[in-house]
């Protein structure tokens, strides 16, 4: 326990010169490394022919977005299928089957990395390099680039203007993805993981057995694999292998690389809807005004300063739903597992089946709570194996989609949520609900709400295909309850962008990697084009004045009731096949 | 406040919103409500069920799901009959507000005008815009219009409520008609400014009956956002369905039915025309017409309240406010001398001093044979010339001057800085001589209406900015703003620094409410979000706002004000409060739902209903009860207290949100307790 909350505490102190580095590089402003970076992206500029002051506005940057996304598909998919050839190719992998291929490329480039193949036999070095590790980048830099849009969307500085997505692409992608990378890989290739272009080494183990083990760029994949919140392990077993992750330094390496960025990303909105306010004070009030007049009580505190006033709810309630569901995973795993206490086996421990013995229980459910709820989707034990309730803990997490969420991603879809809970909230103090100082309409609320439906919509109705159909059902390896966790874990971690897997599944066939194909697709292009459209539709509003009447959403209790509407809105939407997946499981294997 | 009837229902009202519950079953009615239709749908369906049970393959003992579904079906038909019925106990209400205004309009004779001047006698009904009538006493004024000709006092208490006859007169702002009203004396020359059918009153009437109510754009918004939920839980029960049977499970189609209808948020849904049309009757009640419902809740939105200080604020008459003896002469000499010049002085002014003399203790007495003196726009003074020969004047510090200089009398050395001083204060003062004395001044000055104090306060309290126009002078004006405690003021107003001001708070981004009567307010009342103009203003300016104050009281607005958050209020409290029941419908139903196929899913059975049946009964019912207990709620709208919003937040997310978690708990479990013996006695102990 006291290990998880130095690893929480420290992450807190580390997130906040992240953010406010973000910050910077999202609203142009100037920072130490300008000199060098400036020459760079200033040739690749020139080299792409962009032209980073040409703005945008929300429509144009989607359409780049969604675009240059495809054209990376098409070409990543061809990649896959021709990777046979002999370039670096010193494991003589074959071709990529074609369902393999489209799930394989859609997973890279939506963020998910979701792996239905296994990186030792799948994967050439050249696939690993062009498409796996380039897709990390790009995907993660991409879902960076719409949120950084969509902040400035909200921050509303200019009626139409959210951006020239190439340049954010770039700057995005020198400023920010490649730094942290080689910083964070050199400290890994420091704690072992290996970063080479040999072929897998064979060695002779002293019980005289036989043991292939794996080599490649590994440490190059390892660190924007959590960086970017992708996920993808180099191999099927993720960061629970030594090779990817042999410390438990490593472990934290690559916790705080996935936690940083997404936590990150609601400092910079914290401080971008922040710069408005600062620019709009001070208030010019009548000149002529009677005595008496209130003037608009400026509030200064150290947290405001770290992340932003409106950053600042946001980031609370976000935290306190990952800490709930982080207590509920440990505690569920620090219970160990009845049935195999029956057998004799100590659970003294807590359930460490399919867990690795460096990391023990603590590491391992804040590992399965941290890559969910950041969307990451790597593992460093196999979920499939958690406990029924501290295997919901991940799956409920994906199923919000909420909870700090993926590059990005996540902000968004909390904005998202917020949305709802300002509306509810304004109607209860009497005002047309207004966030952010723009007024919540009809057209905002009908984005929204399409964005609140999508996520369940994908995720139940593919649910209910799987287990309705053979094709499906044929995936399940473990029929009862914990099948029908199997089949939705699939799914939410595809709609939600994530990539775990409960690795149970039989996944690789036609069925479960065209329907997580296309669940990923839509999870991740459908939300971002409609909340891109929200931040369009509100940047064009005139801001509403701030006043004792109107609704203040930077307070503690605003986070209060965004959590309890997160809850009701979409926890309770999952409510009755949770209730039939690991609460049944749980109940049966504790009656 | 009201004067007219209100008490929640009649016995009419009542009758005749049974009968419209019924007629609003027909479904293409229905569909402009998606989340009470979708209850409808579902009560076809079961009714299909309870013919053929097993029409969808639901297993089942054959009478027990028969049963079953004939409640699920009755219980689904009083849903939708209940959601109806709020809607037309509020348009009921809304009528009969109507009623009470119609009879006002009974088709009257009326003297029509032909171009040669002959009269002619037609019906009220077939007048037209721009013809010209003409109404004598005892006659009622045939149609909305304007006076070209003529003087006359009319009595509006048709409309009003107010029994004091008003004066009309053509020119100025005070030549406006409404019809319906009776001239109590003298004649008018009205041209009638509307065409029948589209009179005031007869928009108003179409407003109070609902039938020509527009969803406001927070209505389309909360809409919005319940058909999602809706959409959100079928997409939720229709997946169940698969997904139940992998897991072992068949659940029966009125189940399904049941949960959806219970998740999806029936409550709000079924009320929330009711609140809508409550909300406009409410501002009807207050003898407020709003031209729309959304300008009802803009009001709630307003930031800035442009208010005029003459009429609204102050009385706009100069009362007497204290006595200033100069040159020697003492207070009490000063007192009785002014109170004898009132005695007979029926000005405010006049009766202002005696009022403050007496209060001070002055017992002057009319005397016999004393000679009243008028005041006249020539001399400025009044006064009285007593039977011993003294001649007591009160008047305009110069006149009065002149007057003592005639008689040979001396100027107080003190006299001067005296009147200079009140002017300095924003009074006015009255210099009071007895003969050729000066004795002193009287200071007058305009008094801030009782309570204003108090309700600007309020006003504050939920941030609402109050800027005070005037013609006065600075220093009057900020004497007055001060004692009102308004935030902010303008000195030496004319029509047009009103414009700006308002564009000039829009440009801020603030909601701006003004009142205004005048025709050189119309532009102002028209540029406003909220503009009440007043009903004895001119047509102009009706024409320009977007709500009008059949009382011509113009602090109404701030009333107004409070209506139009309630209404807000009201519809978020009860969303809450609908989709906060989802929690306690979810641990009633899922466990019934799983338990025969999933015994250990019984743990999440928390209220420890009797049985599965009785189980999803009891939630169905609750979720029906809870309809018409809350039209009370609905009508009358959520308790507004002015606070903050961030207390108000808290408290209304304590009664409601908590509230909404909790009670149907106690509910289900209650009328569970009462059903289970009831089912078990007709055989449906179990599945």
């Amino acid at each position: 326990m006291l290990q998880i909350a130095l690893t929480i505490l420290i992450y807190l102190i580390l997130v906040i010169p992240v953010g406010i580095y973000v910050y910077h590089i999202a609203a142009g402003k100037h920072t130490f490394a300008d000199p060098v970076f400036n020459r760079i992206d200033g040739v690749i500029y020139k080299i792409c022919g962009i032209r980073p002051q040409n703005s945008m506005d929300w429509k144009r940057y989607a359409v780049s977005l969604v675009l240059t996304n495809g054209a990376m598909i098409l070409l990543g998919y061809i990649i896959l299928r021709i990777q046979s050839i002999g370039l670096f190719n010193p494991n003589g992998i074959g071709a990529m089957e074609e369902s393999l291929s489209f799930n394989t490329i859609i997973s890279f480039m939506t963020n998910t990395n979701l792996q239905h193949y296994s990186g030792e036999t799948g994967l050439s070095y050249l696939s690993q390099m062009l498409v796996i590790i380039f897709m990390m980048f790009v995907s993660a830099a991409s879902g960076y680039a719409a949120c950084v849009a969509f902040i400035r969307g909200l921050a509303g500085k200019t009626k139409d203007n959210v951006g020239n997505f190439f340049a954010d692409l770039v700057r995005i992608t020198t400023r920010v993805l490649l730094p942290f990378s080689v910083i964070g890989g050199m400290l890994l290739v420091w704690q072992g993981v290996p970063q080479n272009f040999s072929g897998n080494t064979v060695v002779d183990t002293i019980e005289g057995a036989k043991q292939i083990i794996a080599m490649g760029p590994v440490a190059a994949l390892e660190i924007i694999k959590h960086l970017g919140t992708n996920g993808g392990g180099f191999l099927g077993a993720n960061s629970a292998t030594p090779i990817e992750n042999p410390t438990i330094l490593s472990n934290l390496i690559e916790l705080y690389s996935m936690m940083l960025l997404p936590g990150a990303c609601v400092i910079t909105f914290g401080k971008m809807v922040r710069d408005r306010r600062r620019n709009l004070l001070p208030d010019s009030l009548l000149e002529d005004s009677a005595a008496g007049a209130p003037k608009a009580r400026v509030r200064k505190g150290l947290t405001e300063w770290m992340y932003g006033r409106e950053g600042r709810s946001i980031f609370a309630a976000m935290g306190i739903l990952f800490l709930i569901g982080m207590g509920v995973c440990f505690w569920a795993e620090s219970q160990g597992n009845p049935a195999l206490a029956e057998m004799g086996l100590s659970q003294s421990m807590g359930s460490m089946e399919g867990k690795e013995v460096r990391f023990g229980v603590a590491q391992s459910s804040l590992f399965t709570t941290v890559t969910t709820s950041f969307t990451t989707g790597t593992v460093n034990n196999m979920h499939d194996t958690l406990t029924p309730l501290g295997g919901m803990i991940p799956m409920l997490h994906m199923m919000l989609n909420v909870v700090f969420g993926g590059k990005g991603v996540g902000l968004m879809n909390m904005i998202t949520y917020a949305v709802l809970a300002v509306f509810i909230s304004g109607l209860m103090i009497g005002r047309t609900p207004e966030y952010l100082g723009k007024k919540i309409e009809g057209r905002e609320m009908k984005l929204a709400a399409l964005c609140i439906i999508i996520h369940p919509l994908l995720i139940l109705a593919f649910s209910a295909l799987a287990v309705g159909t053979q094709a499906g059902l044929a995936g399940i390896t473990n029929p009862g309850y914990h099948g029908l966790s199997q089949v939705l874990y699939e799914f939410a971690s595809s709609a939600a962008n994530n990539g775990s897997g409960f690795e149970g599944l039989a996944d690789n066939t036609l069925f479960w990697n065209i329907t997580t194909g296309l669940v990923m697709f839509f999870g991740r292009y459908l939300s971002m084009i409609l909340q891109l459209a929200i931040a369009g539709s509100l940047m064009k509003k005139r801001f509403v004045s701030e006043s004792t009447g109107t609704l203040h959403t930077d307070t503690m209790s605003f986070a209060v009731i965004l959590v309890f509407v997160v809850y009701i809105f979409a926890a309770l939407t999952f409510f009755p096949v949770l209730a039939l997946g690991p609460v049944a499981e749980h109940l049966t294997l504790w009656a | 406040m009201s004067k007219r009837n209100q008490k929640l229902i009649t016995p009419e009202i009542f009758r005749q919103a049974v009968i419209g519950s019924f007629i609003k079953l027909n479904p293409v009615y229905m569909m402009k409500n998606p989340v009470m239709f979708v209850v409808e749908i579902g009560f076809f369906i079961t009714l299909v069920l309870s013919f053929f049970p097993g029409l969808f393959g639901d297993i089942g003992t054959g009478t027990n799901l028969r049963a079953y579904n004939i409640i699920v079906c009755v219980v689904l038909f009083i849903t939708v009959l209940f959601a109806n019925f709020a809607e037309s106990v509020a348009e009921g209400r809304g009528k009969a507000q109507a009623a009470s205004l119609k009879k006002t309009q009974k088709d009257t004779k009326a003297r029509l005008l032909l171009e040669d001047g002959t009269e002619k006698t037609v019906l009220s009904s077939e007048l037209k815009k721009g013809d010209v009538v003409f109404v004598s006493a005892g006659e009622i004024i045939p149609g909305d219009g304007e006076v070209i000709e003529g003087i006359a006092s009319v009595d509006e208490s048709a409309i009003t409520g107010e029994s004091a006859p008003v004066v009309r007169e053509s020119g100025g702002d005070f030549c406006s008609v409404t019809g319906g009203t009776t001239i109590v004396s003298d004649w008018l020359k009205i041209r009638i400014t509307s065409d029948a059918g589209d009179s005031f009153l007869d928009r108003m009437i179409a407003l109070v009956e609902g039938a020509s109510r527009k969803k406001t754009p927070n209505e389309i918004a909360l809409s919005t956002l319940l058909v999602s939920l809706t959409i959100i839980f079928l997409i939720v029960i229709v997946t169940l369905y698969p997904i139940g049977l992998y897991s072992g499970v068949q659940l029966q189609i009125s189940t399904l039915i049941a949960l959806t209808v219970c998740l999806i948020p029936t409550t709000i849904g079924g009320l929330l025309s009711a609140i809508g049309i409550a909300g406009m009757d409410r501002v009807t009640r207050f003898n407020v017409i709003a031209m729309s419902g959304k300008a009802v809740e803009a009001c709630g939105d307003v930031d800035t309240m442009i208010l005029d200080k003459t009429g609204t604020i102050t009385y706009g008459n100069r009362l007497a406010a204290d006595f200033f003896p100069v040159g020697g002469a003492s207070r009490s000499e000063l007192i009785r001398c002014a109170a004898l010049t009132s005695l007979h002085d029926d000005t405010p002014e006049g009766k202002s001093t005696l009022e403050l003399a007496r209060h001070l203790g002055d017992t002057s007495r009319e005397e016999e044979n004393a000679e009243y003196i008028e005041f006249t726009a020539q001399t400025r003074m009044s006064g009285v010339n007593l039977p011993d020969g003294t001649k007591v004047r009160k008047g305009a510090a110069e006149a009065i001057e002149q007057y003592v200089k005639s008689l040979g009398g001396m100027i107080p050395s003190d006299l001067h800085d005296q009147v200079n001083k009140i002017s300095s204060l924003g009074g006015t003062p009255l210099t009071v001589c007895e003969n050729n004395r000066i004795l002193g001044v009287i200071y007058l000055k305009d008094t801030v209406k009782p309570g204003m104090v108090e309700r600007f306060e309020r006003l504050r309290a939920i941030g609402i900015k109050t800027i005070m126009c005037t013609g006065d002078n600075p220093l009057t004006a900020a004497t007055i703003a001060r004692e009102a405690g308004v935030d902010g003021f303008i000195a030496e107003c004319r029509p047009e620094d009103k414009i700006d001001v308002i564009k000039k708070e829009q440009a801020e981004g603030k909601i701006v409410a003004m009142t205004g009567d005048g025709t050189n307010d119309a532009p102002a009342l028209a540029q406003a979000n909220v503009g009440l103009a007043m009903n004895s203003g001119t047509t102009a300016a009706k024409e320009a706002a977007n709500m009008v104050d059949l009382d011509s009281d113009p602090t109404k607005i701030l009333e107004v004000v409070e209506i139009g958050k309630q209404l807000l209020i009201t519809r978020g409290s009860l969303t809450t409060f609908s989709i906060a029941n989802d929690i306690a419908k979810y641990f009633a139903i899922i466990p019934a739902m799983f338990m025969m196929a999933i015994p250990q899913l019984s743990v999440l059975n928390i209220m420890r209903l009797a049985t599965p049946y009785s189980a999803i009964l009891s939630a169905l019912i609750f979720n029906a009860v809870i309809i018409p207990c809350l039209i009370p709620l609905a009508m009358k709208g959520v308790k507004y207290r002015p606070m903050s919003s961030g207390k108000m937040l808290a408290r209304n997310m304590m009664i409601y949100g908590l509230g909404g978690v909790i009670t149907p708990f106690v509910g289900i479990k209650i009328i569970d307790t009462l059903i289970a013996p009831l089912l078990t006695a007709i055989g449906m102990a179990g599945f």
